[in-house]
């Protein structure tokens, strides 16, 4: 264990970090503003890479990969939350969206059950499954939903719920397999620092974790937007009663934070990989992010998205039989000491 | 409304006939119905603190983990508890939850609400983490294959005989978490489900109350890892994952919080769908997922609940017609 060994392992914890960054700091803000404790948020990261991986595949660019996978799971983040999470409008289109879904499941049910039913036809399956929705729907569309908008537990829940459905969906979609996303062969050389080899790709993400860090550090110190957040995570109430439109901060920041995640995919697919139950594995991380560095503050993420990065590095490299205690008990020490996270306001 | 009596003669009359009924439906039904009943003891215990202490719990299946490797690790390292021994380990996994319990709630018991979540989330990572990497004890990734069950002149071997032990364990394990839930004890519980500021002020020690419940749900989750342990043969760190945790607190809301009955459905409808389906189609997390979605939007009570909801319903509109009647026209 020579200073060699201490700074490539710094070097990987800190490279490790500024991807928890990205999937964490949509958390911390999505919780802060809309007090969600959102568990799908590892799907939204798992979708950011399986989306990239489409697009390379039929376009080739994976520069192009980056944001269409991070604007389209934003956008699946934003039907999200206005149709579920909140409880006020589209019922129309949210009755529709589970009738239609449940109606799908009904088809499936029935042409797996009885095949001979429906001879395995796509017009019977079809027609079926339009007959199921059709009468789902005026099931559903008479029984009135229960809003969500103030029990913690059924957010998590439902949230849960979905994480299941985006990962089924993303198994029937892309398959079992383990994919990697191969970036461009410019980023898979190392550069050598005072006799260190550091892979430039880790450079790049610690050099995208940065500047989107500005970006955001900019947008809620500088701009009009920025205050409303800011304003919201203090006290929401209060917010609105001086008219800031919080519906549309909890919009903007729901989708941002998807954006994040998602962009975190792409990135982070390069060297973790992109499979099944990836999204499972990181969500425990970008808690362990938001716990550490408090709910709701950008800079609060940054500090854990750094502790977590480190901490998981040298854990693994130190003592690897005790390694996820070594990065959760901490965690556990903080909370209890201080519920809201180091730089959570209470 | 039901009588308390009628109700409770309800529930013996279904477990009496469950127990006839099951192992007469074959080998997979019986297998399923011990798995279901296992889970089902550490639905309940979630259900004593969700639904009678008002704490939603991320981390319980932390104390289910502990009593399955305990169980697992005495076995094949020690040969321990494979006879008569049994019921030593059954003492020793409900002791070792219950510690476990005490330990983890000195952290979480302080915080409250979304915290509390967040913080038990993060003790059951931690047991999680250990479960995962301590190669040397746990077995890592691979978990700890256990060879056959106690064998103490019952043979557990069987599978019906099994059936039956579990069966007498979630049997008393529900009576007692009813006596439990009935006492004054647990009326103090509810209490502070309902408001905690209220009883503190009546002079009740809240902290206190809320952690006996949390080491005894504790308890009764070691208990469950126990049995569960002997039900599947093996342990992985997939028993102490956060979403095993996370579908007890599914099964408890989808069955109706705060009925301890309402926790035994919810587990039997969700391993049900699970064990069946994922035997007949390969999507049945759809099923799984939809089943999150459409309770929580539709039945916040639980299946426990529609009754109650109906009544609401037709209520109201009584209410709305007599309105209308005494509208001056």
């Amino acid at each position: 264990m020579n200073t060699q060994f201490w700074v490539v392992q710094a070097f990987n914890g800190v490279s490790y970090g500024a991807l928890l960054f990205l999937i964490g700091s949509g958390l911390s803000l999505i919780f802060g503003v809309m007090r969600i404790v959102n568990l799908s948020h590892g799907a939204y990261f798992l979708w950011g890479g399986y989306i990239a991986l489409s697009v390379i595949h039929f376009t080739g660019s994976w520069a192009l990969s980056l944001p269409v996978a991070a604007l389209a799971v934003a956008l699946i983040g934003l039907a999200m939350e206005r149709l579920f999470l909140r409880s006020e409008g589209l019922a129309f289109l949210r009755t529709a969206v589970i009738a239609s879904g449940v109606g799908v499941l009904i088809g499936l049910a029935i042409s797996a059950k009885w095949p001979a039913l429906i001879g395995g036809g796509w017009i019977q399956f079809t027609t079926l499954t339009v007959l199921a929705t059709i009468a789902m729907y005026f099931l559903f569309s008479r029984i009135s939903i229960v809003p969500v908008d103030t029990d913690v537990l059924r957010q998590v829940l439902l949230t849960v719920g979905f994480a299941f459905l985006f990962q089924q969906a993303a198994l029937d979609i892309w398959g079992g397999n383990n994919m990697d996303i191969n970036p461009p062969p410019a980023f898979t050389q190392s550069i050598v620092v005072g006799g260190v080899y550091l892979p430039l790709y880790r450079v790049f993400m610690i050099g995208m974790a940065v500047a989107i860090g500005v970006v955001l550090w900019l947008v809620m110190e500088k701009t009009r937007m920025g205050a409303a957040v800011r304003a919201t995570v203090d006290d929401a109430q209060m917010a609105r009663g001086v008219g800031i439109d919080t519906n549309r901060v909890s919009m903007f920041i729901f989708a941002l934070g998807a954006f994040l995640a998602a962009l975190g995919g792409v990135i982070g697919g390069a060297f973790l990989g992109i499979y099944p139950g990836l999204d499972f594995e990181m969500l425990p991380l970008a808690f362990a992010v938001v716990i550490i560095g408090g709910m709701g503050s950008l800079g609060g993420a940054a500090i854990g998205a750094l502790a977590v990065g480190l901490a998981d590095n040298f854990g693994k490299a130190l003592f690897p039989e005790i390694s996820y205690f070594t990065l959760y008990a901490p965690m556990v020490l903080i909370l209890a000491v201080k519920p809201t996270g180091l730089f959570g306001r209470e | 409304m039901v009588s308390t009596n009628v109700k409770i003669l309800i529930v013996a009359v279904g477990l009496l006939a469950f127990a006839y009924i099951v192992p007469q439906s074959g080998s997979f039904v019986v297998l399923l119905a011990t798995r279901a009943m296992a889970f089902a003891i550490l639905a309940m215990s979630v259900d004593l603190l969700l639904g009678f202490t008002g704490m939603s719990s991320m981390g319980q299946a932390a104390y289910f983990g502990v009593g399955a490797y305990l169980t697992a690790v005495l076995a094949t390292k020690f040969h321990f508890g494979m006879g008569w021994d049994f019921w030593l380990v059954v003492v020793m996994g409900i002791l070792i939850g219950c510690a476990l319990a005490a330990l983890f709630g000195l952290f979480a018991i302080r915080a409250g609400g979304v915290y509390f979540l967040m913080i038990t989330l993060a003790l059951g990572q931690c047991v999680w983490g250990l479960a995962y990497r301590w190669n040397s004890l746990t077995g890592g990734d691979n978990g700890i294959n256990m060879s056959g069950r106690p064998n103490f002149g019952l043979d557990l071997g069987n599978e019906v005989t099994f059936f039956y032990l579990v069966f007498a364990f979630f049997a008393v394990s529900m009576i007692l978490l009813y006596v439990l839930v009935r006492s004054p004890f647990g009326r103090s519980l509810a209490g502070i489900r309902e408001r905690e500021l209220r009883m503190q002020i009546l002079g009740y020690n809240t902290w206190l109350h809320k952690y006996i419940a949390f080491v005894i749900a504790g308890g009764f989750g070691g208990l469950a890892g126990v049995l569960w342990a002997h039900t599947n043969g093996h342990v992985s760190p997939e028993t102490v994952v956060l979403t095993t945790s996370v579908d007890s607190l599914l099964m408890v809301v989808l069955g109706g919080a705060g009925t301890l009955v309402g926790a035994a459905i919810g587990t039997a409808i969700v391993f049900g769908l699970r064990e069946f389906l994922s035997t007949l189609v390969p999507w049945w997390q759809y099923a799984l997922g939809g089943v999150y979605v459409l309770t929580i939007l539709y039945l916040p009570m639980g299946l426990m609940g529609i009754p109650s909801r109906f009544r609401q319903r037709t209520q109201s509109k009584d209410e709305g017609a007599k309105k209308l009647a005494s509208k001056p026209s």
